[in-house]
């Protein structure tokens, strides 16, 4: 194990400076993720336009360097997707977090790919691995818009 | 039995974990076991197991005994006037549910008030929530004060005629507050109103005599008074077991049987419905043994000693911030680090063999009061010692070198 994986100074940077922190304004899709073992808990909103495109994408919550940090990243990387490009980065992202060594979508350029791949070092730390994916499992629900409360228990 | 030397009657000190010693600092979650009680459970399962209570062989016989006696041995350690007043269940959170749904049943009305207090564990909170939605009973909570204590006062202005029980911690498990449980006893029973004690953290680090507390029903969780877990104890008044419902039906807790009628057994039988956790009752003894052994004086005094050092050295520590400052403050160190999350915290001591608690320690509304939505938490046990709490602060402030504060 080691802690200079898992806290990169990357992770540390956006976990301390999150982006797109806050409530995006006409946002159309939200919803809420909610860790009962911690207490961490996070709202994700967006816009999506008529062509289908994320327009806009924020988040509010609080929790540790790993989450915020995760949550960081994602708005970032999501931000101008279309909503199909969106769900294969974040199948792409949720499948390098479980199993694969890498990511392997062709939509990401390499230097976010490096960002992205910095989350990796959760993999060694099974409990921590929830503080890395609530905010994506949350964005997914948003997008599909059934209003379903995530958390990471169920 | 000398404090100073106990690590080496728990054989998981032995181990290395993650190449490193254990500094274990988690012991209110749950504590770690002597080797009296890990080869009780052994010997039981290898030469004297059978099922109590029911056969008349010899083997069952004789674990019935022993079953048995550790009924009494929990009678005496605790002060109970009747040995019918201990009943195991699996857990505190099993007794609990246990008062709560039985004496929903037999004495609650709607628009009863049960009063409960901001520091109540969510095993003294949800079980009565169920009686919001079935019994149309309504719950208030007494306040905590800036130090994270409940004074009598915060109880008694939430008294009204429609209190009916008063379901307290004994210890907040966060802020380390001990509660005057036999004052508000007093002042309860002058109104009528049932007491009833969580008393998960009584147990391992204070004196338990229910007659001297007075109160009438007193939850025990074994696992943390290094006992085996899936056991905990209910004590409860005698006139309140007898004349209460049964909580579970089965097995042992019958008299008579018939297709038109039902009787039920004696105490304490009447709650101890099933195979119970036999191999664990009967461990539980050394438990009790051990801790006698020590001497719950000598424990509450070497507690008290690491808790004052504990403080004092994290006080000095720039960033940490304590949570509660209670008079009275029993077996726990809950706090927050300035920039670092409690989950980081966790992460970062373990990997140095420090471990303790991050998150809301099942105290949700506690954290919602102090408007913070985690805490770490160091809490002790007897094993612990001074050089663990230096462990704990190296740890925080490696934290604070990882994130640059």
């Amino acid at each position: 194990m080691n802690l200079k994986e898992l806290y990169q100074e990357i992770i540390l940077e956006h976990g301390k400076n999150p982006r797109n922190l806050g409530k995006t304004e006409n946002f159309n899709k939200e919803a809420k993720g909610n860790n009962p073992l911690c207490g961490d808990n996070v709202h994700v909103y967006l816009k999506l336009n008529d062509q289908r495109k994320v327009e806009d994408i924020s988040f509010e919550g609080s929790g540790c360097a790993i989450s915020m940090a995760s949550a960081s990243i994602m708005t970032d990387l999501i931000k101008g997707k279309s909503d199909n490009e969106a769900k294969e980065i974040i199948e792409d992202f949720l499948g390098m977090i479980k199993e694969n060594p890498e990511l392997k979508n062709n939509i990401l350029k390499e230097d976010d790919k490096t960002k992205l791949m910095c989350l990796s070092g959760v993999k060694q730390y099974p409990m921590r691995v929830k503080c890395a994916t609530l905010s994506w499992h949350t964005l997914v629900s948003a997008m599909e818009n059934d209003g379903k409360e995530i958390t990471t228990e169920s | 039995m000398n404090i100073n030397n106990i690590k080496k009657e728990f054989p998981i000190f032995e181990e290395k974990i993650q190449n490193n010693d254990l500094v274990y600092l988690d012991s209110a979650n749950s504590s770690q076991k002597p080797k009296v009680v890990l080869d009780r459970i052994n010997d039981f399962y290898s030469k004297q197991f059978s099922n109590v209570g029911r056969s008349i062989h010899y083997l069952a016989v004789a674990a019935t005994n022993l079953y048995e006696n550790t009924r009494t041995s929990v009678q005496k350690y605790i002060n109970a006037k009747d040995k019918n007043e201990i009943v195991f269940t699996k857990g505190a959170t099993e007794a609990l549910n246990l008062v709560a749904n039985t004496l929903g049943q037999a004495i609650l009305e709607p628009n009863d008030e049960i009063l409960i207090t901001e520091l109540e564990h969510h095993s003294n909170y949800v079980p009565w929530h169920f009686l919001r939605k079935s019994k149309n009973i309504k719950i208030k909570f007494a306040e905590i004060n800036e130090d994270g204590d409940i004074p009598i006062e915060n109880i008694e202005k939430e008294i009204t005629d429609k209190t009916k029980v008063i379901a307290i911690t004994h210890l907040s498990n966060v802020t380390g507050a001990v509660l005057p449980i036999k004052e508000i006893t007093q002042l309860a029973h002058s109104k009528g109103i049932v007491v009833v004690v969580d008393g998960c953290q009584g147990g391992p680090h204070l004196k338990l005599d229910m007659q001297d507390l007075g109160c009438d029903f007193y939850a025990i969780s074994c696992h943390k008074m290094y006992g085996p877990t899936g056991l905990g104890v209910l004590y409860g008044k005698k006139k309140w077991l007898e004349q209460l419902p049964p909580y579970q039906g089965g097995g042992g807790m019958i008299n008579d049987v018939k297709k038109d009628r039902i009787s039920y057994g004696e105490l304490p039988n009447k709650y101890e419905a099933g195979t119970m956790a036999t191999a664990q009752v009967i461990a539980f003894d050394q438990s009790i043994k051990f801790l006698e052994s020590i001497g719950i004086d000598n424990i509450i005094k070497h507690e008290k000693e690491l808790i004052e050092y504990g403080q004092e050295i994290l006080k000095k520590n720039n960033s940490v911030k304590l949570i509660g400052n209670p008079k009275e403050r029993g077996g726990v160190l809950s706090f927050t680090v300035e920039g670092v999350h409690p989950h980081d915290i966790a992460t970062i001591l373990d990997e140095t063999g420090v471990a303790i608690r991050a998150g809301h320690h099942c105290c949700q509304i506690l954290h919602d009061k102090l408007g913070i939505p985690a805490s770490a938490r160091a809490s002790l046990g007897v094993y612990n010692t001074k050089d663990d709490l230096d462990k704990l602060n190296e740890g925080i402030n490696n934290c604070k070198k990882i994130f640059d504060l």
